[in-house]
């Protein structure tokens, strides 16, 4: 922690950046994100596990004036959502100091995001048992069960779109929910509605969720929907070989065409 | 403190009750235990998951006057003529709320006045009409709760038609407050005894964290304040706070169907969304999210009490709980108290 407040003091006195995203200690109990923007208030940056949120969905919000350079702390999800945004050109790496937090909760030194790439791809990329097995519980219900499940969660649902303002690869300035000439999303949160947002979601995020599980964490009602872009995520890295998160080079899966395609009908 | 007679609901009368209330066509709605939660839900008898204990729901039973979805109406329409088929308003649900805390019942003033203002919304006062609301004083709160800071106890019977305090021996302390209150003890006077006792004594005491009427003064003139930025730096914009508060009212209207038949629809909105406010034109008068954070406070400590003379907030807590990144109200209104006015 010492270490996290000096270098942020260390980027902000020397005019590097001026702004710092990392956390602070909340109310009750929990921590949240603060932005530091001068030295003396450097003391007040925490870091330890109630630090779940994925501060990269800040960078992207354009809250700050267009010169702002940003530092940002950086647990291995955010690391992981700041290639996926680069990779989409969402970022400008001369905009943006990188933090990084190892997993025993280190100071990582990152000169660029290619060292950040080089980073995550030293880490254990698989999906977690904890994650298999929640898939494989979906997996093993029939259609029909599968469907009443999802039909309860989804019945529950107010569109608050938490999931949405949470997440750092929901960057849209014009969400397909709030476009209206023509309105593509059925509005209100019935039945209908909820299918249409939720399925939305799930496909604009396929595979390019890196799995922090911010979505379902936003939500106030805990309804499971990280399990739709995690099981995505899965079914795209067995067809096609890609995880997000990994690359600031190798082209999105889902919108690329590959004269080599082990698929015939689309060759 | 002083002792005072009550009516006395036992614990053991509670399935009568539930039973008879059901038996009278009543919809009762009471805190149910689902998991490590208590959320409130449709109940047709009493059981042991209903949570007298509970601190607070996730949601309020706002929907049940002001429900996320409501259709308004159908319409049809061919060349010639169009035709609207109301809703049958004969056939709204007559619903007990049982088991509410002082704060959500209280909740239900700020929504009336809101939905009479410059305009009857008949669907909202339709099903107020037909809502019997049972409350209950608390005997716990948490770090969230400052109805005290908004002028509501824990103990207070406004917006309730019978108020229940669970004393020592798990029994109900009740008192009839309205006339909706004294139908329902009517129903079932043989299930009703006597008692003194002090109610206060099984009262929990939620600090005050602010003078109300002071926050409101200190907001006059806070329009261009730096604070708006500075809270709202961390808020990514969503709708939790204003899902899960039971005095928001903000909605949004929607025709679902063809140009020829369809329906109208009345459904949940929040001033804290971007495209809330964005014009025709493209003009956004609330383009930024410290402008809508602004918007919320202003509207529920300021706009409201100068308009309607009632406050948009009850001190449930909820928003504070809901926030995916920790925006709690009661500590950014304590903040705005520190600051000298017109700083």
């Amino acid at each position: 922690m010492d270490k996290l407040r000096q270098k942020t003091k260390e980027l902000l006195s020397n005019n590097e950046v001026q702004i710092v995203v990392g956390y602070e200690e909340g109310t009750a109990g929990k921590a949240r994100p603060a932005f530091i923007s001068s030295p003396d208030q450097a003391d007040t940056l925490i870091y330890d596990d109630r630090c779940i949120h994925n501060l990269a969905v800040y960078l992207t919000q354009h809250k700050l004036p267009g010169n702002t350079k940003i530092a940002v702390v950086a647990s291995f999800p955010v690391m992981k959502s700041i290639i996926t945004l680069a990779s989409e050109k969402q970022l400008d790496e001369n905009f943006i100091r990188v933090i990084g937090i190892s997993k025993d909760n280190n100071i990582i030194e990152f000169k660029d995001f290619a060292d950040i790439e080089r980073y995550i791809n030293q880490q254990d990329l698989t999906f977690t048992p904890e994650e298999q097995a929640l898939i494989e519980k979906i997996d093993a219900m029939s259609m029909e069960e599968r469907w009443a499940y999802w039909q309860n969660e989804f019945s529950r649902c107010f569109k608050c779109y938490a999931c949405r303002s949470a997440c750092p690869m929901c960057y849209c300035t014009l969400c397909i929910t709030d476009f209206n000439q023509p309105q593509w999303v059925s509005v209100p949160s019935h039945k209908q509605g909820n299918f249409e947002w939720h399925i939305n979601r799930a496909m604009h995020l396929a595979g390019r969720c890196i799995g922090c599980d911010e979505c379902s964490r936003a939500c106030p009602l805990d309804l499971p929907i990280n399990l739709l872009t995690k099981k995505l995520s899965m079914d795209i890295q067995k067809q096609f070989g890609y995880s997000a998160g990994q690359s600031l080079t190798e082209p999105y899966a889902l919108s690329t065409y590959k004269p080599d395609d082990k698929e015939t009908f689309i060759r | 403190m002083a002792t005072e007679n009550y009516k006395l609901l036992k614990k053991e009368s509670l399935p009568a009750l539930f039973d008879k209330l059901t038996a009278s066509g009543k919809t009762i709605y009471a805190p149910v235990k689902k998991g490590d939660k208590t959320e409130f839900d449709v109940v047709t008898k009493y059981s042991n998951d209903i949570n007298d204990e509970y601190i607070q729901t996730v949601q309020s039973l706002k929907e049940t006057v002001f429900p996320k979805v409501e259709k308004l109406f159908d319409y049809k329409s061919d060349k010639t003529d169009t035709s609207i088929q109301e809703v049958d308003f004969s056939k709204f649900p007559q619903n007990v709320l049982w088991g509410l805390h002082p704060c959500d019942a209280a909740a239900f003033r700020p929504l009336d006045a809101t939905f009479r203002w410059d305009y009857d919304d008949k669907y909202f006062l339709t099903r107020i009409k037909l809502t019997t609301v049972v409350g209950l004083s608390c005997s716990k709160h948490d770090d969230y709760c400052f109805c005290s800071s908004v002028d509501i106890s824990p103990a207070s019977g406004d917006g309730s038609d019978i108020l229940l305090t669970k004393n020592k021996a798990g029994d109900y302390l009740v008192e009839i407050i309205t006339e909706k209150g004294q139908e329902v003890y009517d129903m079932a006077k043989e299930l009703f005894g006597e008692i003194s006792d002090d109610k206060e004594s099984y009262i929990t005491d939620v600090p005050k964290k602010f003078e109300l009427s002071e926050l409101n003064k200190n907001l006059d003139g806070s329009f261009e304040a730096p604070y708006w930025l500075a809270q709202s730096m961390r808020c990514i914009g969503c709708g939790a706070c204003a899902y899960v508060c039971p005095t928001c009212t903000c909605f949004d209207l929607q025709d679902e169907g063809s140009a020829n038949k369809g329906s109208r629809i009345k459904c949940w909105d929040s001033c804290g969304f971007g495209h809330f406010t964005l014009h025709t034109s493209g003009h956004n008068p609330r383009e930024t999210q410290s402008q809508r954070w602004r918007q919320r406070i202003l509207h529920k400590f300021s706009y409201m009490p100068d308009r309607i003379k009632v406050f948009g907030c009850v001190g449930c807590g909820r928003c504070s709980r809901a926030c995916p990144v920790d925006m709690n109200l009661s500590e950014h209104l304590t903040k705005i108290m520190e600051v000298p006015k017109h700083e």
